[in-house]
């Protein structure tokens, strides 16, 4: 459903140009939750958001469904970083989820009757009438996500969704967005810098090389589901899985040997 | 809470005692220059405010010359919020062309508003006109360059946000940009608010057949210190009062911003 081929994004020209991602390919399947992580700087950020159309790639392209993107493509949403300043702190929380669907739904009624359905999907009914500020920071992510959902989106990017909230918090949220993928049939990429929860709530985890970004390994996540916050992090699979991307993401020279052979076969592929 | 209730009732009686002091002090000096404040409330009512109920207690000489005042005063703050809000908030999202004007705007600010009032006098010949465009010349930097600012500085996320979902750019304008740069706008318009009636009164004093600036000038010329204290009195509560409409319009419209800035 995704591919990505060669994609490569300077920032500034000539000598003093700054690589954020350098030929990075990869591919995502219909319904797959593929987390992204890596080293601070290795251009996580940037990847995604040249997937979402956001920032235009210098060279290589982005392909959704069979189309390449050009412009933000449609079917598509995105839950940024920071939810204190995503959400729109002059609306209340209804006309925060009911924004995306202007483009789509004429009527008010029936943006704020899908807003709130959304809200409800999310564990947050009736706090539509509510300022995003009135919120706890656990509760305006969901409400980011409750946003990210109303407009039924086929692909969602989430950008370290949950780097600002606590511990038990992001745990709930990761839960969260675990059913919502069951319950729809979405395709979710994440990028964090959390090597627990890069295993935990994905199929496959892409380590990606410090700066300039490129693919250092793509590991498929062969972990039970449901997945459990207690369980499945019990079991050896999920500490060997961690382990081997925590190594990949701090020990240039250990990875060598451990994850850049797989990744170097997939992308000449 | 009750913090608050002692501090209210502290200041009206600071303010009375003030008031009491100054009428015990004038009465006993006999001061032609200083009249007691009974005296000065008692003109005002007499001159301004004894009139029919029907006139909402505005005497003749009241409509005659606050009204104009205070339509000055609006007329030329509407004008400069008209040009200032939008060219602020256009100049605000263009940010090279604010680098080309930035020299300029900042000249032009820093000019001070009363070396136009001649050039405003040749231009507009005395009269209406040329006081409304005083007001509003000297008004518009502050609305402008507050909303540049704003405008300017509308959050990154919040924006990347919108056009992930696809708003147009007419849409985040209307959405994100106007509410983000409002705060800023409405900061700039009460600097122009208190501005604008120290222009009212200047432009009626250097040429008006009407206002209080003209009712001034004509206390001055014919020693009329009551008179001249009344006017002053006057423009203290006019200004006191729009500043307070001002602020009343400004919770109900921006609700989100000061309860949001409350909790941060």
């Amino acid at each position: 459903m995704l591919e990505v081929t060669g994609l490569t994004r300077a920032y500034g020209r000539g000598d003093a140009a700054h690589v954020a991602i350098d030929q990075v390919n990869l591919s995502v399947a219909q319904g797959e939750l593929v987390s992204i992580v890596g080293p601070s700087g290795c251009g996580k950020s940037t990847l995604l958001r040249c997937i979402g159309g956001l920032i235009v790639p210098t060279a290589g392209q982005v392909v959704l469904r069979g189309e390449p993107v050009r412009d933000v493509p449609d079917g598509l949403a995105v839950v940024l970083q920071d939810y204190g300043r995503s959400l729109y702190p002059w609306l209340s929380v209804r006309d925060n989820v009911a924004m995306p669907l202007r483009r789509t739904t004429r009527s008010r009624a029936a943006r704020r009757k899908a807003a709130d359905a959304s809200l409800a999907a999310v564990g947050l009914s009736g706090v539509g009438e509510k300022y995003p500020w009135q919120l706890s920071g656990g509760m305006q992510q969901r409400v980011a996500i409750a946003r990210a959902l109303a407009c039924d989106p086929v692909l969602l990017l989430m950008d370290e969704p949950f780097g600002s909230v606590d511990a038990q918090t992001r745990e709930d949220l990761e839960d969260l967005v675990l059913r919502v993928r069951r319950e729809r049939d979405i395709t979710i990429l994440i990028v964090t810098h959390d090597i627990d929860e890069s295993v935990y709530v994905a199929d496959r985890v892409i380590v990606l090389t410090p700066g300039p970004g490129r693919v250092r390994a793509d590991l498929p996540v062969r972990l039970p589901w449901p997945r459990d916050q207690i369980a499945t992090k019990e079991l050896p699979e999920f500490v060997r899985l961690r382990t081997e991307v925590s190594r990949l993401v701090r020990n240039r020279e250990d990875a060598a040997v451990a994850g850049e052979s797989p990744a170097r076969a997939k992308s000449e592929a | 809470m009750s913090w608050q209730r002692t501090s209210w009732v502290w200041r009206w009686v600071v303010l009375a005692a003030g008031i009491a002091g100054w009428q015990l002090w004038a009465s006993a000096a006999r001061s032609s220059f200083f009249p007691p404040p009974s005296a000065i409330v008692a003109r005002m009512h007499r001159l301004w405010f004894s009139g029919p109920a029907a006139h909402a207690f505005l005497t003749p000489d009241a409509t005659a010359n606050l009204l104009p005042s205070l339509g000055r005063v609006l007329s030329g703050l509407a004008i400069a919020a008209a040009i200032g809000v939008p060219l602020g908030i256009a100049l605000g999202r263009s940010p090279v062309v604010t680098d080309y004007l930035n020299p300029l705007l900042q000249f032009a600010r820093a000019l001070p508003v009363v070396t136009m009032a001649p050039v405003f006098i040749v231009l507009f010949k005395l009269g209406t006109q040329m006081e409304v465009a005083t007001i509003a010349f000297g008004t518009v930097w502050p609305i402008l360059l507050n909303t540049i600012d704003g405008a300017a500085s509308v959050d990154a996320v919040q924006l990347e946000t919108a056009r992930a979902f696809r708003l147009s750019r007419w849409e985040r304008l209307v959405w994100i940009v106007i509410p983000a740069a409002l705060p800023k706008a409405f900061a700039g318009l009460r600097l122009s608010l208190s501005l604008s009636l120290i222009l009212m009164v200047f432009a009626e004093l250097v040429g008006a057949s009407n206002g209080i600036g003209y009712e001034m000038s004509n206390a001055s010329n014919s020693f009329d210190m009551t008179l001249l204290w009344s006017t002053i009195v006057l423009l203290g509560i006019l200004g006191y009062l729009l500043n307070e409409l001002l602020g009343g319009a400004e919770r109900l419209i921006l609700a989100w911003h000061t309860s949001h800035r409350e909790r941060e």
